[in-house]
């Protein structure tokens, strides 16, 4: 690659160019991340000096019942929101790849929720979801049938699991849609003059390709799946602070900066980085595995 | 010419079903906006056109809460992070894409490692560094950290700057030209797409950002952020759906406008940091 190589002052003009970024690199993340192990080791509530306490904020963990109910819940949404996001934005995408009318209009329509602030958003569907005259309750009711408690704890798993879905479908769809656009036209030419079927056609030529799109959206969700936060947030919060459905985040988002207890909170955060880095992981061996076939 | 077969069941298939979603994806806003036009008496109306079509709830909000200061906080917060944003990752991106030096790949990569490091592995160790700083309740945590670069923008700006000719820095150093001016006179000016791209990923992440501003704001209006007053508006006038919707509509307005406008830069800008 053409690129310059820098001599005398120029060096120095490399480093105070590279010197935010390498800051942000070195204390930002991986100083953080060093720190919060540190601290999972520590009891600290910010007011009194830190005391070592060994692996006891892991050791509670299993005892705390809002962290396990967080992680069955953050388990449990991952589980229905990766495999549903990756599914419907990748038949959105290949729905919009096909020539038909209005192309840019849908694509407008489904990215609209992924541009839009989560919060305010999110205000709207607590009146979709609303138990008294919501919108939900009241189409029900209007045919019969009978109101449903949308965000109580036994149903808002999957009322926040479609809310997610929905602001997540638009970011899918354009990354498949890159994928699809990279396809060259030219494999379709040679499959359809073999006769090659349209199912054929996407089932030995797209599907393939797109497999690197696929990998990339798969972390990429898998991850913004652990994240989730916003939506969750305005959803599911109870009058005292608590919610209905507590994800892992918000289990830290509770301990760390409402209760002030660092050690729990960074405790239950590096839980969280571990299960993030093990299913990226995972997903890197499939990669590997699925292309040493293709 | 070679010319595919239609397959004109299967686009219609596909049209209807296309359809349908989208309908899903636009009827909330659509509701949003409705709801914020009827008054307060036939909230539980549920036509789609109001009855009474009436814009009384938008003045309304500024009257009963600070919300111009909400705003404000938010416009401020997002323009500066934006500015340090453009600024740090641009530069970064600039040194990447155009200067050879020891590491440069390595660096590079575990740059791009880190856009898999959750945020609230940070956010801990960030926190307390801001408290003992003294600016918890400030709103520098929330701007201070955009001036540090970051993986997005940095790759982002990286991508584009590498479709530029090398030549152009080459002949601009024979010329004498320093490093930072060849940046900030040659290779800036020619990324305004790459840059407008990013400055709209960027201020839309600050303008929606609830986490940050919920814990280190104090949670009263005015000295918050749009997104946290929203939710402390939730509690305070809850089931009063048409202020509410109203609320939520101006603060959703200015990104969907903005993504009206640059959608070309917007979706260049998500496919770029996709693949490739």
């Amino acid at each position: 690659m053409g690129a310059l190589r820098p001599m005398g002052i120029e060096r120095w003009w490399v480093l105070v160019f590279l010197t935010p970024t390498l800051i942000g690199l070195l204390l930002g993340t991986f100083g953080s991340i060093f720190a919060t192990l540190g601290i999972s080791f520590m009891d600290w509530d910010l007011l009194t000096p830190p005391t070592a306490a060994g692996i006891s904020n892991y050791q509670g963990l299993p005892d705390d019942r809002l962290f396990m109910r967080s992680l069955w819940n953050t388990l449990a949404f991952a589980g229905l929101y990766v495999p549903l996001t990756v599914i419907i934005s990748l038949f959105v995408a290949l729905g919009l790849n096909r020539t038909i009318p209005g192309v840019s209009f849908f694509r407008v329509a489904f990215f609209l929720p992924t541009v839009s602030s989560p919060t305010a958003v999110g205000l709207l569907w607590t009146w979709i979801y609303a138990q008294d005259n919501g919108v939900l309750n009241e189409m029900i009711t209007a045919m019969g049938g009978d109101p449903v408690r949308w965000l109580s704890r036994s149903v808002a798993l999957y009322s926040v699991v479609i809310v997610n879905v929905w602001g997540a479908i638009g970011g899918g769809m354009i990354i498949f849609l890159a994928g699809l656009q990279a396809i060259p036209k030219d494999y379709y030419e040679v499959a359809e003059m073999d006769g090659a079927k349209s199912w054929q056609r996407l089932w030995f030529i797209t599907l393939p390709a797109l497999a690197p799109s696929m990998f990339f959206q798969c972390v990429l969700v898998t991850i913004n799946a652990f994240q989730a936060f916003d939506y969750i947030y305005i959803l599911t919060r109870t009058g005292n602070g608590n919610s209905t459905m507590p994800t892992l985040v918000f289990s830290i988002y509770r301990n760390g900066f409402r209760f002030f207890r660092m050690g729990d909170a960074a405790a239950q955060a590096v839980v969280l980085t571990c299960m993030i880095m093990v299913l990226t992981l995972i997903y890197f061996r499939l990669q590997k595995k699925w292309g040493a076939q293709a | 010419m070679f010319r595919f077969k239609r397959d004109t069941a299967g686009d219609l298939v596909a049209f209807t079903l296309l359809l349908i979603g989208a309908l899903c994806m636009i009827g909330p806003f659509v509701w949003m906006m409705s709801t914020s036009l009827k008054p307060l008496a036939e909230q539980y109306d549920m036509r789609m056109i109001p009855q009474t079509v009436t814009v009384e709830n938008y003045p309304r909000l500024f009257e009963i809460i600070p919300f111009h200061l909400l705003l404000w906080n938010s416009a401020k917060i997002a323009a500066i992070s934006t500015f340090g944003q453009l600024l740090t990752c641009s530069m970064a991106g600039f040194i990447f894409a155009v200067v050879r030096f020891p590491f440069r790949n390595v660096i590079f990569v575990i740059l791009l490692i880190t856009l898999m490091v959750p945020g609230q592995i940070t956010a801990i160790p960030q926190f307390i560094i801001f408290k003992f700083l003294g600016l918890y309740g400030t709103q520098a945590p929330l701007y201070a950290p955009a001036f540090l670069g970051g993986a997005f923008g940095t790759f982002l700006m990286r991508q584009y700057f590498l479709t530029l000719p090398i030549e152009l820095a080459e002949a601009a150093r024979i010329d004498g030209a320093s490093l930072a001016r060849i940046f900030f006179t040659i290779y800036l000016p020619l990324a305004k797409p790459a840059l407008a791209a990013f400055a709209i990923f960027a201020f839309m992440f600050s303008w929606n950002d609830l986490f940050n501003a919920l814990i280190y704001l104090p949670s009263n209006m005015e000295k918050t952020t749009l997104t946290v007053g929203l939710a402390l508006f939730q509690t305070q006038y809850s089931g009063q759906w048409p202020l509410m919707m109203a609320a939520s509509l101006i603060s959703v307005a200015p990104i969907i406008i903005v993504f009206f406008l640059a959608q070309r830069h917007f979706i260049a800008g998500i496919s770029m940091s996709g693949l490739k």
